[in-house]
């Protein structure tokens, strides 16, 4: 299955953020930090349940 | 509240009115009231899509839902970064290259008219009935804090609600969300410090062992509401409607300078929302010890509510209640001294014990307050008795310094006010769009026209709010409720999305008629949930069900559709 829509040019773009050169870094840093959070929240409710 | 409060909050309300009709003043044609201008920077979007979602309910519902449940809710926003990751890669780049209005006016161009209607319409339903909901946030605010019927409050704010949208639009919105937002988050981090100043050691402890701190339970249950899988996926599909389908957040965020800037606002967002929603969160389980050590809490802590009942016909009752309420709180109080000596003693047994008493005298404290509530729903059975929205307003109200009260009712207020202007400013817009301009096709081009509906459409649907939150009643707490309600539409819209997305072969006419079939699928289990047992599942997975059904049912009928033709040929 693909998008009914063509990629647009801009779709390319740099997210212009330092260390981050694709869109697609920036969605993997988001995604391991919730991964992170997930963990922390894990070991926080054993500790204190 | 004393004068020094009523001074701080008259000087913030007036300041931040004067402020937004200044700025907005020549708010004069469709795009800019519609979508504020587009040279929107990315923080802009970032912080104007987290408070047109946050607003003044998640200010005095979660902490109410940490109090009442703990910190177990955070688990409803598990999915969310997931979706945002999907909205950025997805749905933003398309809708800004369309150039679209609203997310519906991109069904009417990749299927038809009916499926674009049908699109506005769900929208319309069910953001019409949150509006209803949530037009209790201001109210409570007020009515807890100068002692109004909440009915008539209700009726005041909504009136004020309905001036300051139609006389604003969104630009108005986003000016004075950012600012209130700030002031909201310093005075959350002001309440905070407040109550670790006057908590004693061990609170996160106490906290634990009365069950207010387990985030993330791996169950597979699927009749506990939150769990790490229900809000994985149920939250998934429902925030990936959320920011990709709903109006409220797609008109956040079209209205960026460049693609850059939607993205970096959403990712912004993905990454803020589970750690805010947590400190919220914990902010009310430590509320609910602050209340362990006070020495009279309130059994209900609408006391508003509470007060006419006490002084009304059936007295004796009710204080009755309020006595053996603080007989068990004294118990309560006495386990709870017994278990905290115990807890870094040498015998585990001991501990042990002290701890299952502890738990069990907190059991009885929570049989009187549900006592409380039958009692008051017996003497009136419209009322609500979820008064977990009233605690953390309470708390600020009695415990914050004063000076500090004042300018936090003041944003808080100011914030429901942006955040009511945001939603009823969606409702305008996609009725204008969506379903007047279908039916008027000529007036497209007559700016001030389409201003002047906009505007009408934004006043239609404050008074149908007003009507709502007066007429009807809900068992659930405000953000739950909303949850709900958005959950019985929100798949379904998205499974059109992605129908729209990603299966290009499928037509209007197949989408439209099974998007109306998974829609009744979802409100038949929705009202089969108190019947059959078996179908009583968390909420959240409604979302999940609801989009497959819909993409499911499309390609179901899009190939029976289409095998028509060639058995018709065939016959001939």
């Amino acid at each position: 299955m693909k998008p009914s829509i063509p990629p647009d040019p801009s779709d390319k773009e740099a997210p212009g953020v330092p260390g981050f050169r694709t869109w697609g870094s920036v969605y993997l840093f988001v995604f391991v930090a919730f991964i992170l959070l997930v963990i922390a929240l894990a070991i926080f409710s054993r500790v204190y349940a | 509240m004393n004068a020094l409060d009523w001074i701080v909050l008259l000087t913030t309300m007036l300041g931040i009115a004067a402020y937004g009709t200044w700025r907005t003043r020549h708010t004069d044609n469709l795009n800019t009231y519609l979508k504020g201008n587009r040279n929107t920077g990315w923080v802009t979007i970032g912080i104007s899509v987290a408070a047109t979602q946050a607003s003044a309910i998640t200010f005095l519902s979660i902490p109410g839902q940490g109090f009442e449940s703990g910190i177990g809710f955070v688990q409803n926003y598990f999915g969310l970064p997931l979706a945002l990751i999907i909205v950025c890669a997805v749905f933003l780049p398309i809708y800004r290259r369309l150039g679209v209005y609203t997310a519906y006016e991109y069904l009417g161009q990749r299927f038809d008219q009916k499926t674009r209607l049908l699109g506005a319409v769900f929208f319309l339903l069910q953001r019409g009935v949150q509006s209803g909901i949530t037009i209790y946030a201001p109210a409570i605010i007020l009515s807890t804090v100068l002692g109004w019927r909440l009915d008539l409050t209700i009726i005041f704010i909504g009136t004020i609600v309905v001036v300051y949208t139609v006389t604003g639009g969104s630009a108005a919105v986003n000016l004075t969300q950012k600012w209130q937002m700030g002031v909201i988050f310093g005075g959350m981090v002001t309440a905070f410090i407040v109550l670790l100043t006057k908590l004693p050691a061990g609170s996160l402890h106490v906290a634990g062992a009365l069950g207010k701190l387990e985030a993330v339970d791996f169950s597979f249950s699927p009749d506990r509401r939150y769990t790490f899988w229900s809000g994985l996926f149920g939250g998934l599909f429902l925030s990936l409607s959320y920011f990709g389908t709903d109006q409220s957040q797609v008109q956040r965020y079209i209205g960026g300078a460049a693609l850059r800037e939607g993205r970096l606002g959403l990712m912004f967002n993905a990454l803020l929302k589970i750690p805010m929603q947590l400190f919220i969160l914990l902010l009310g389980a430590l509320v609910f010890v602050f209340y362990q050590f006070q020495p009279d809490p309130p059994v209900f802590f609408n006391r508003v509510e509470w007060q006419r009942h006490i002084d009304g016909p059936d007295s004796a009752k009710f204080r009755a209640i309020d006595a053996k309420h603080a007989a068990l709180h004294g118990e309560r109080q006495g386990k709870l001294k017994t278990w905290m000596g115990l807890r870094e003693g040498a015998d585990p047994a001991a501990e042990a014990a002290a701890r299952s008493a502890l738990v069990a005298a907190q059991n009885e404290v929570d049989a009187v307050r549900k006592e409380a509530k039958a009692a008051l729903t017996a003497a009136n059975p419209r009322i609500n008795t979820k008064d977990s929205d009233y605690v953390f307003i309470g708390f600020i109200t009695t415990q914050l310094p004063h000076g500090v009260i004042g300018l936090l009712i003041a944003v808080m207020f100011a914030a429901a006010l942006g955040s009511k202007a945001g939603e009823l400013n969606a409702l305008g817009t996609t009725s204008t769009i969506d379903l007047w301009r279908h039916f008027r096709p000529l007036a497209e081009h007559d700016e001030a026209r389409n201003v002047r509906n906009a505007k009408g459409w934004t006043a239609f649907w404050g008074v149908f709010a007003i009507l709502f939150a007066v007429f009807v009643s809900f068992e659930e707490n405000l953000i739950e409720a909303t949850n709900i309600i958005a959950s019985l539409f929100y798949g379904v819209v998205l499974g059109i999305f992605l129908v729209a997305f990603f299966c290009k072969h499928v037509r209007g006419t197949a989408v439209f008629w099974s998007a109306l079939a998974a829609e009744a699928l979802i409100i038949t289990l929705f009202f089969l949930r108190n019947v059959a047992p078996s179908l009583k599942f968390s909420y959240l997975w409604y979302n999940v069900i609801g989009c497959a059904a819909c993409v499911l049912f499309s390609l179901l009928l899009q190939s029976l559709l289409r095998s028509r033709p060639k058995v018709a040929e065939a016959r001939a």
